[in-house]
């Protein structure tokens, strides 16, 4: 039993269906995580970028040297650092945040360099007309340089979604009960693990299915007449 | 003489467009028989569905007394593979974009197809290839890959790889289309040598008209998948008859 | 302890780490080609188990697999062992993601090539091998070399089925010692270095293939 759920083992198919309800729950979590994951990675991402584009050297250098690193390393001992070390500093937050930041930091080393294509990508002349029209660097981020991007990064950024989805269960590893770690609580208690597991696996499946599907259709809804995208 | 290609009622369809309808057209052996008329026309598709790179629809097709397939009315290649190969095995194409393998030297792009296909003894192989590349001019070039070439040395790469299957017919796909206009002499030089093999079957589609009237036997003008007028290079370009020819044909020259 | 005294246990995980690593690279990227070949191919039932194979793989999570592989098929009597599971569970994923990069590198051969072995009437496993895969292999190097570095980081998950690797040594440390700053900062940079020990391998593969293939760099255009 979990949160007011029983589970039935007669059989396969009342034991997988009695514990939907449960894994729901970790689903939410799943996807709580993904999201407060991606919108940390689709900001501080840019800020990454940005500050990559930086005149100083010391500091594009810096920032080039970090996701180069935080883009090799392995999320999960990300995760783990950041789960005992920031403590050890006296922030302590709750493991969900800790997972959600972990997800967060290493995705927006991919979006960084997604947003670093999207601008290198607009020519150099286009800079040039705009500081020839007098445009300010707001407005030439505005007007020009965004409404560019946008169609030409938006493929990669959803795609990366996906791949934050697949990664979320890591985030049961440091004690998050989300679908996984569900799967695997109920696995332990009814020593049945193939029916938890397989199952979310099956839920899992259809979701990134979909997303990638639904990307595609937005990716497809974007205005980008004129735009050259390769 | 014998008929060494023969089209029968051949109607080649692409969804809802009709390429060839009821195509009839001969070709003696040996003869070399040059393909004009408009872009569109359908001159490519007569050479591919020579070489099997496309099915047709309707009709017969025979080439050196093998038949291409008996139709079944849905487009697909009913012959075997191992027949197609048969076919294959007495046809060379020349294509407009060279198509040489990149990845390849010289040498190798000629010696491959021998070797894998015929079986043939790598030595014997080079000997032929070497002969072969000395008579396109390009020996000194063997062990270059296709990338340091000009087009037009690409093109008489593809030729020599083309002969070295020792085909009975050639096909050329306007050979000289993607060259340079310096580079075109060089290419026509090789195949007006060609036009000298007595039995060497040559099928050529080509805007040059000066050319095709120097080698070939027979021109044929060709429009909307049926051959308009054919016939004896001087008296076609020289007084052709259909007022659709000469219509092409005074197109093509003023320009 | 001081951090020198680390160094030894996280040695003797990164050679875990590393083997699992290559093992799985050699044997996802083996995969790859098989079902990238077999999704082109134009049987039916060959390219559709390959495109199941592809989904299952891509459209679910490494970690659920691992567990499934590592927990659930036992219970219907197939069990391996822990690093046999890891390089199974690892190459298998290597391969779904690898086989899309096959298939596309296939697919980017221009079909003029395909016309021109045709008509040189090279047989189709011929052309495969001989005309588009030197081709096709060239283009996929940089594809690769980002599975290779995603595999290696994936390799953080078969701690967590028992297997020593150096995530595993580093989290013994950490219980010991209590000092996490240190030892997962060195643990970050040993994957960090074994990363670029893999991309070097990569660049100098590819290189080799392109010194072969001479034909990438174009003196005429
Ligand atoms: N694979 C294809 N699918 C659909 N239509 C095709 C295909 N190949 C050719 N066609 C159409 O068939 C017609 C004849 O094409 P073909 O290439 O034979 O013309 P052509 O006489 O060689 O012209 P050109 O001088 O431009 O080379 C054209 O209208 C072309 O658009
Ligand atoms: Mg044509």
């Amino acid at each position: 039993m979990m949160y007011g759920y029983e589970w039935d083992t007669s059989s396969t198919l009342a034991f997988a269906t009695s514990i939907l309800p449960i894994l729901g729950i970790g689903l939410l979590v799943t996807l709580q995580a993904a999201a407060v994951g991606y919108a940390i990675a689709l900001v501080f991402g840019l800020v990454l970028a940005l500050l990559r584009r930086s005149r100083i050297r010391a500091i594009s250098w810096t920032v080039a040297c970090f996701t180069e690193f935080v883009r090799d390393t392995p999320l999960l001992v990300q995760l783990f650092f950041l789960y005992y070390v920031l403590p050890d500093f006296g922030i302590v937050l709750p493991a969900f945040m800790t997972g959600a930041l972990a997800l967060g930091l290493q995705y927006s080393a991919y979006t960084s360099e997604v947003y670093r294509g999207g601008i290198d990508a607009i020519q150099r002349g286009q800079w040039e007309a705009a500081t020839a029209l007098n445009l300010s660097r707001f407005q030439t981020y505005r007007d020009i340089v965004i409404p560019q991007m946008i169609p030409r990064i938006v493929p990669s950024l959803g795609n990366y979604l996906v791949s934050m989805l697949k990664e979320t269960p890591v985030l049961s590893v440091v004690t998050v009960l989300d679908m996984l770690g569900l799967a695997n609580m109920i696995g332990e208690r009814t020593f049945d693990y193939l029916v938890p597991l397989s199952m979310v696996g099956l839920i899992f499946l259809p979701m990134t299915l979909i997303c990638s599907a639904l990307i595609h259709l937005v990716e497809r809804a974007l205005p980008k007449s004129g735009i050259p995208l390769r | 003489m014998t008929s060494i290609i023969r089209f029968q009622n051949v109607t080649k369809r692409f969804g809802a467009l009709t390429v060839l309808d009821n195509f009839n057209f001969e070709v003696q052996q040996g003869e070399k028989v040059t393909l004009i008329g408009p872009s569109g026309s359908g001159k490519s598709t007569v050479l591919r569905i020579l070489m099997t790179l496309e099915p047709f629809q309707e009709g017969k097709l025979e080439l050196a007394g093998l038949s291409y397939h008996e139709p079944n009315g849905r487009g697909t290649f009913k012959a075997s593979e191992k027949h197609l190969h048969k076919i294959r095995s007495n046809v060379g194409m020349v294509f407009q974009s060279f198509n040489l393998f990149p990845h390849m030297t010289v040498m190798r792009n000629i010696v491959e197809a021998p070797i894998a296909v015929l079986n043939m003894k790598r030595d014997e192989a080079e000997t032929r290839a070497t002969e072969l590349l000395r008579m396109v001019g390009l020996l000194d070039k063997k062990d270059h890959y296709p990338s340091q070439l000009s087009g037009g040395q690409q093109q008489r790469v593809a030729i020599a790889r083309a002969l070295a299957m020792r085909p009975r017919v050639l096909l050329f796909d306007e050979p000289t289309s993607a060259l340079d206009p310096q580079l075109v002499g060089e290419v026509l030089g090789v195949i007006r040598d060609l036009a000298r093999e007595h039995d060497l079957t040559m099928l050529l589609v080509t805007h040059e008209m000066r050319f095709a009237r120097e080698v070939s036997d027979r021109v044929c003008f060709f429009d909307k998948g049926r051959i308009v007028e054919q016939g004896e290079p001087e008296k076609f370009f020289t007084n052709p008859e259909q007022p659709r020819t000469r219509e092409f044909l005074s197109s093509i020259l003023n320009t | 302890m001081t951090w020198m005294q680390y160094l030894a246990p996280l040695l003797k995980g990164a050679q875990i780490t590393v083997i699992i690593s290559l093992a799985s690279i050699v044997l996802g990227t083996i995969l790859a080609f098989a079902a990238g070949i077999a999704r082109t191919s134009s049987n039916p039932i060959v390219s559709g188990i390959a495109f199941v194979y592809i989904v299952l793989f891509r459209g679910t999570p490494l970690l659920v697999q691992l567990f499934w592989f590592y927990y659930a098929l036992p219970l219907i009597g197939i069990s391996f062992n822990p690093i046999t599971t890891g390089i199974m569970t690892l190459s298998l994923l290597t391969g779904a993601f690898g086989a899309e990069v096959v298939r596309g590198a296939l697919l980017a051969v221009p079909v003029s090539q395909y016309e021109a072995a045709r008509a040189l009437n090279f047989s189709k496993t011929y052309t495969l091998w001989h005309i588009f895969m030197p081709q096709a292999v060239v283009e996929m190097m940089p594809a690769f070399g980002n599975l290779a570095v995603q595999n290696l980081k994936d390799t953080a998950l078969v701690s967590l089925i028992s297997i020593a690797d150096l995530t595993f040594q580093a989290q013994s440390l950490r219980n010991i010692t209590l000092d996490s700053a240190t030892v997962y900062t060195l643990t970050l940079v040993g994957y960090f270095i074994i990363a670029l020990g893999l991309m070097l391998i990569v660049r100098l593969i590819e290189m080799k293939l392109r010194r072969g293939a001479a034909f990438s760099r174009s003196a005429h255009s």
